[in-house]
């Protein structure tokens, strides 16, 4: 198919990678090396412990975006869309988790037993499956009917199922921030002049076990390789004898699980939520996404983890008024720069 | 009959009876309101032409989305800055910026100069991004269009904050012709100050008609032809000599000029700028409109851009009442008072917009992809793709 059109791009792809190429190589690292001295002499001049502080927040921050940042690469791997729902599903498991824990008993100022954290962990499976179903249903109804469609088509869709959830949430809990119960214990101890608290090594562990796992699953497992097998060539895979329709629901699936833990998480940890949350987290885990080269999964976790942190610095020692737009400006840069990623495979144009 | 009439009938573009249909409703619709209401047509005329500036919008948003087959998710960015530019050029405000002069320069230019700034947003976000595969496009127009808003709110000393700017020069014509039909004696009036609401229906339509005899031209030109073979197949525009990335360019800047031109009217009309008019709901409004209405085809996405206008800013403003009479006098007055996350019924139906909007962009793409008034060349693209689902065949295709 359109050999020439294949030789005139790969001839651009070429140049590019010549002089043009060196030069923006050159310039990319320029504009890191400056935002990093820049944030240096802020650090030094704010102190170790208000630095320690700020790097704890960074990489819960950065764990959370990481899990949802997943659920777009992994999407965007083996059909080359980008699930614009996936946001508003991960703020659906910030909105359901919020209204399951007082059902499970989990109220704020009670105590933290093992049997709370029985049912915490209760909570978290509950919102994982009910975000998951929900993600394979709109694959089902959304996605699938417009797999040979132009590729405008699913985008469209994409966007609407994503505003319809959006509007699904602002029915339910109306336009203003909903508190998240704030149920775990607010003890920690102290590193550099720091506090720690249970509530960042929750949210740090929880996420690295869930990348962890996810990693495993991906590499060793039989559905994994399925999975792979249909990213790199649908068709092969097809005629491999691979179910390309239960794989891919199989994707959604498992990154509705990650951004249903993230939902969970977000919650507990910043005790409120929004019905746009998804909105606006989701842009900045699809910049994760991008920034750690998206279709991988390594990519997108240390994405995640990058884009969280630089997010959480920038609020902690520059202008947070200004933190959204910097991040755009990053997604701009790596597009103009480097736009296969940090790890990024080369995505064909189909 | 009128069906086979439509389909069969006229070998001519069907679209020429939309246009007629369309001009002679925009000529009558003020007559008729003078008359239903009995003179006193102004809060309608307002409402109608500010309907004319989504029309302005969807038309320019087509060009992107139906022509170029691009999906820009930030439109309303570009509105903003034509708002802005607006703004920015005709008012006192740059008195207490630090610039320390007032700017005033009329309103006609001002839409000129607008159109050329957003233009060259377009092309400066546009130029990194359209060398890329489609959909980074969707994303980087997504997050321009949280950015705009947000830099014109935090640059506050240029753009007042989150106040926004207001008292903008009212748009005048040089010299105009008074006379009975305005109930005053005959005199030549000069820098005659729009201030009736019908004098921004009428700018509205001209303005609209313009727009629409441009596009038209463009979508028929080489451009046009070219915009069309990128969209079904750009490697194989680019085979067949078609400079891809200056096509997509061209269409993105285009569309983005179109807003700009929208916004400063906006700007222009209202007399305010402010950064909350600007968000990602006034970009999904836009692409609901021209989804509905029928990619591609310029009076299906006139017509979206009426119907969905008024099922928001005027069905949807009525309804909760509505709902709220109709509730009560069945008997189901409980429904009424809000109870725990139920507010009421009144704000359960003021909520359901973005719910609406959408089920609309789902229920259209899977139902009817081509819009309500489709262009024909496009409808034969969309529907192929979701007829044709047998894998096999699209092996075939691929190898062949």
């Amino acid at each position: 198919m359109g050999t020439i059109g294949e030789a005139v791009r790969r001839r651009r792809s070429g140049l590019r990678a010549g002089v043009a190429g060196r030069i923006l190589d050159f310039a990319l690292i320029a504009i890191i090396a400056a935002f990093l001295i820049l944030l240096g002499t802020k650090v030094v001049a704010q102190g170790g412990s208000f630095f320690v502080q700020i790097l704890t927040f960074a990489v819960a921050n950065g764990g959370i975006y990481a899990l949802i940042a997943l659920g777009y690469t992994m999407v965007y791997g083996i059909i080359e869309l980008i699930n614009f729902a996936h946001g508003d599903v991960f703020a659906f498991g910030a909105f359901l988790s919020g209204s399951l824990l007082p059902i499970f008993g989990l109220r704020e100022g009670g105590a933290f037993t093992p049997v709370s954290a029985v049912a915490l962990l209760a909570v978290f499976a509950l919102t994982m499956l009910a975000c998951a179903f929900l993600n394979i249903s709109i694959e089902r109804i959304a996605y699938r009917p417009l797999r040979h469609a132009p590729r405008l088509a699913p985008l469209i869709t994409a966007v609407g199922v994503s505003f319809f959830l959006e509007g699904a949430l602002f029915l339910w809990k109306g336009p203003s921030n909903v508190h998240y119960p704030n149920i775990l214990p607010n003890a920690g101890f102290e590193l550099f002049g720091a506090t720690i608290g249970v509530k960042d090594l929750l949210v740090i562990g929880i996420s690295l076990i869930l990348m962890f796992a996810l990693g495993l699953f991906v590499q060793r497992s039989r559905l994994g390789k399925a999975m792979r097998a249909t990213a790199q060539d649908r068709d092969a895979a097809l005629l491999m004898g691979i179910d390309i329709d239960r794989t891919i629901a199989a994707t959604f699936f498992i990154g509705a699980i990650l951004a249903g833990a993230g939902g969970t998480m977000y919650g507990l940890y910043y005790n409120t939520s929004v019905f746009d949350l998804g909105f606006s987290a989701g842009l900045v885990a699809f910049t994760a996404a991008v920034f750690g080269g998206i279709g991988n999964i390594y990519g997108a976790a240390i994405g995640g983890m990058v884009i969280g942190m630089i997010r959480t610095f920038w609020d902690g020692y520059f202008d947070s008024a200004w933190t959204d737009v910097m991040i755009f400006t990053i997604l701009i840069l790596v597009l103009i720069f480097r736009p296969t990623g940090l790890l990024g495979m080369r995505v064909p144009e189909k | 009959m009128l069906r086979q009439f439509w389909e069969r009938g006229p070998r001519r573009d069907p679209n020429t009876i939309a246009y007629v249909v369309l001009l002679v409703a925009a000529i009558f619709f003020p007559i008729l309101v003078n008359v239903i209401t009995g003179g006193n047509s102004s809060s309608i005329m307002t409402v109608a032409a500010d309907a004319g500036v989504y029309v302005l919008l969807a038309i320019g948003l087509n060009v992107v989305v139906g022509f170029a087959g691009l999906l820009d998710l930030g439109y309303a960015a570009f509105f903003a800055i034509g708002a802005y530019t607006y703004a920015f050029l005709a008012s006192d405000h740059m008195r207490v910026t630090p610039l320390g002069e007032p700017i005033h320069v009329s309103f006609w230019i001002v839409l000129v100069i607008a159109m050329f700034v957003a233009a060259s947003f377009g092309v400066i976000l546009g130029a990194p991004t359209l060398r890329l595969r489609g959909d980074y496009l969707a994303i980087v127009t997504l997050g321009f269009g949280e950015i705009v808003p947000r830099v014109f709110r935090n640059a506050a000393g240029w753009t007042s904050g989150v106040n926004g700017i207001s008292a903008l020069d009212i748009p005048s014509l040089p010299l105009w012709l008074q006379g009975p039909w305005s109930g005053d004696p005959f005199a030549v009036v000069p820098d005659f100050k729009i201030i009736s609401s019908i004098g921004y229906y009428a700018i509205m339509v001209i303005l609209v008609i313009i727009c629409v005899i441009l596009v038209r031209n463009l979508q028929r030109s080489r451009l046009g032809r070219a915009w069309m073979a990128v969209r079904e197949d750009e490697v194989a525009a680019a085979a067949m000599g078609v400079n891809t990335v200056a096509v997509k360019l061209l269409a993105f800047s285009i569309g983005a000029a179109f807003s700009g031109f929208a916004g400063t009217y906006y700007a222009g009309k209202l007399s305010l700028v402010s950064p909350e008019n600007f968000g990602f709901s006034v970009s999904i409004t836009i692409l609901v409109m021209v989804v509905l209405g029928g990619m591609g085809n310029i009076p299906g996405v006139i017509t979206g851009a009426l119907l969905v206008y008024y099922v928001i800013f005027v069905l949807l403003q009525q309804l909760p009442e509505f709902a709220v009479n109709f509730v009560t006098s069945i008997g189901l007055g409980g429904l009424v008072k809000s109870s725990g996350d139920y507010p009421g019924i009144a704000e359960f139906i003021s909520r359901l917009k973005f719910l609406v909007f959408g089920l609309i962009l789902v229920i259209v793409m899977l139902v009817r992809p081509q819009g309500l008034l489709p262009s024909r060349q496009r409808e034969q693209e969309l529907q192929k793709g979701v007829k044709e689902d047998t894998v096999i065949e699209d092996v075939n295709a691929e190898t062949t």
